[in-house]
């Protein structure tokens, strides 16, 4: 679009080569301002830093290990690391972004804190920021992951937030987080929203991307510290694409290293059942508040997704994803329910470590797919499996 | 913008409209011109709700009743701004197969009577590109558009392909715009400024907020275009509150929209309350 907003300061950039913006309700617009300034005050500042550091530690148990899984490596036939960010408090990396924002808002005067989420990992989260912080929470989740993620409702409801069912289409992600919007919508003077992926208007796809690097920047200094050498490929798996953009951030100038996200493919890209925008390409379009890949029909209306895997089970993606591929500087695959929960139970057995079934679509392509062009994967475990236990046992009748 | 014509237009076009084309921001200023003294009444109605043929027949109802414009609105999947009224119609609309296509033959068929400022939202804008959308609205004799998810930094392109097709891109304020912005989009507005009345989405309030009367005269100091205010005016009483309150337009649409749900013959029901909102502006 031509008449672009002049910021472009890094870490709240505005747009990604074409894709993010801001294409919210003008109501929202002054919200979106004070948060791109109040980021701009505290990224930098060494008393948001201390804390969000003092946290990231002694609350959420950072740094997460670096693990070399031998046994994987063995069925792959060459080293497989895994980031750890399962072992992460709340087992998954979400509490990275929750945590600085939650801290933000707090800074910001706002008490109360709305989030949306699918697998419930980004609602855990944003609960569990909010019971140590003192922050009035209310997450939005879609009826249908309501009850495919039974266990996190559970224990967000524990942690004091009030879970907000959503009827709306196809009851699941993306529906939960246009009931977040709206709800910001009404009540900005008083609250922040804590979007749980890279996606939505500018600044969050910066700010999302800036709290979770934390990931990459760990695992790169730790592999070059005992493998003495970067990996030849990086895998993670894209929903909103938010592990992934923190993993691969920190490796995007080194040009050896290949960037894989791995959507889902559901039941095939073939079968227009999946969560796959960024592999199937197409035309960009709006979702949330940026321009990205979108999954959409000829008039622009945005489809419904389909994954086994909640957070997965979304027709966007984060608008520097989409500049990622288009630069070539990343490329993105997907994998289907059926490979992913294979993976799922896979890990298990080898290494003892249930993984999530987002997670589970990463590890299926590191160690099925394409794998004579490395020699070492890093790739980011970025949250447990407990929670899809039901899921996955269902599945497998 | 004024009312001139692109001159390369060929002659055998020009035998084929009247000889004064009026654009869509000189039709707007028209109906609003016409009501001097009373504030215009611009209903909403969803294109293609409950199907393709009653929202037209609404819409006519509408102009029957005393609308002076009409903003139509084309479903959307993912309506932000938008409360469960408005979002549960539309996502009944697409549900039944409604496309942006049929919308634009009820806008067609219903600028014949009144003048109509549809409503969509960016991406079915962006979808067909903005200068095939622009072209198409001023081809079916919409004359304006509100893209309730187009702020002013990302319009730039909209509002150029909207202007050279002589449709009028409407923007809206909030009780959230900072002056400085306000200016700035007072500065870029085409056709009238619609003014949101509530920090929220569409739905129906209790009472109009005292707010609205600094805020119709903060966006008034900064325009001469009208003002209307929308969102949360109900009401034959909302209404005569909102004129007296200094909009020069008032919009409403999820009371008429709640009616379409519940009546059984919706045109004369939702034509049955706009008549009685117009009555409100009178008096």
């Amino acid at each position: 679009m031509t008449d672009r907003s002049p910021v472009v300061e890094a870490g709240v950039e505005h747009r990604f080569g074409p894709y993010g913006g801001q294409y919210v309700p003008e109501t929202l617009m002054p919200a979106l301002a004070e948060l791109e300034a109040a980021w701009v005050a505290v990224r930098d500042n060494p008393g948001y830093k201390a804390q969000l550091g003092g946290l990231l530690r002694d609350f959420a148990g950072r740094p997460t290990p670096l693990y070399l899984a031998e046994r994987l490596s063995e069925l792959a036939g060459r080293e497989i690391w895994l980031k750890r960010e399962d072992l992460m408090h709340t087992g998954s990396h979400k509490l990275n972004n929750a945590l600085g924002q939650a801290l933000l808002a707090k800074r910001m005067g706002k008490e109360r804190v709305i989030a949306e989420t699918g697998a419930g990992q980004h609602g855990v989260a944003s609960a569990t920021a909010c019971a140590l912080l003192n922050l009035e929470c209310v997450v939005y989740m879609g009826a249908e992951d309501i009850r495919r993620q039974a266990p996190n409702v559970q224990r967000m409801r524990l942690l004091g937030a009030e879970v907000v069912s959503v009827e709306a289409g196809a009851r699941t992600l993306k529906e939960a987080v246009s009931e977040a919007i709206r709800d910001w919508v009404c009540t900005v003077a008083t609250t922040h929203y804590i979007i749980g992926s890279a996606v939505g208007p500018a600044p969050y796809p910066a700010l999302v991307r800036d709290l979770q690097r934390v990931i990459g920047d760990e695992a790169r200094r730790d592999l070059l510290e005992r493998a003495a050498r970067l990996p030849d490929r990086v895998i993670a798996c894209v929903g909103g694409g938010s592990n992934s953009i923190g993993i691969f951030t920190p490796f995007v100038s080194d040009p050896g290293v290949t960037l894989i996200g791995v959507e889902a493919a559901g039941e095939g890209l073939d079968s227009g059942r999946h969560g796959a925008p960024l592999t199937v390409g197409g035309r960009s379009g709006v979702l949330h508040g940026s321009l990205s890949a979108v999954l959409q029909d000829a008039d622009g209306q945005v489809t419904e997704a389909h994954s086994i895997s909640a957070g997965l089970d979304y027709p966007g993606s984060g608008p520097e994803h989409a500049y990622l591929r288009d630069s070539g500087r990343a490329r993105y695959v997907a994998v289907e329910d059926d490979d992913a929960v294979k993976a799922f139970r896979e890990v298990t057995r080898l290494e003892g470590i249930i993984p999530a079934l987002e997670t589970s679509h990463a590890l299926h392509y590191a160690l099925h797919e394409h794998g004579d062009e490395s020699t070492l994967d890093l790739v980011c475990l970025s949250g447990r499996g407990d929670k899809d236990l039901a899921e996955v046992i269902a599945h497998d009748g | 913008m004024g009312s001139g014509h692109p001159k390369t237009r060929s002659k055998s076009a020009r035998d084929r409209v009247p000889a004064i084309r009026h654009t869509g921001a000189d039709r707007i200023a028209a109906a609003f011109a016409l009501r001097r003294g009373r504030a215009a009444l611009m209903p909403y109605v969803m294109g293609g709700y409950p199907d393709l043929e009653t929202s037209l027949a609404i819409g006519e109802a509408y102009a029957d009743g005393g609308a002076d414009l009409v903003e139509l609105g084309v479903p959307y999947s993912d309506p932000l701004a938008d409360g469960p009224v408005i979002h549960a119609a539309g996502s009944a609309a697409l549900r039944a197969g409604v496309t942006l296509d049929g919308v634009l033959q009820v806008g067609e068929a219903l600028s014949r009577r009144v003048p109509v400022v549809l409503m969509c939202y960016v991406n079915l804008v962006l979808a067909r590109g903005a200068e095939a959308f622009a072209g198409r609205l001023a081809g079916a004799g919409i004359s304006g558009l509100i893209v309730p998810d187009l702020p002013l930094h990302e319009a730039g392109e909209v509002r150029a392909a909207c202007d050279a097709a002589a449709v009028a891109l409407v923007p809206l304020v909030a009780p959230t715009t900072p002056d400085d912005r306000l200016t700035a989009i007072a500065a870029e507005a085409r056709g009238f400024i619609y003014v949101v009345s509530v920090v929220g989405t569409t739905g129906e309030r209790a009472a109009l907020g005292d707010h609205v009367t600094g805020l119709l005269a903060r966006v008034k100091e900064r325009s001469e275009l009208p003002v209307a205010l929308g969102f949360g005016i109900s009401t034959p009483d909302q209404a005569a509150a909102a004129a007296a309150a200094g909009a020069d337009g008032v919009i409403v649409a999820s009371r008429l929209i709640r009616a379409v749900s519940e009546a059984d013959d919706a045109a004369a029901v939702a034509g049955e309350l706009v008549a009685g909102l117009a009555a409100g502006l009178i008096r």
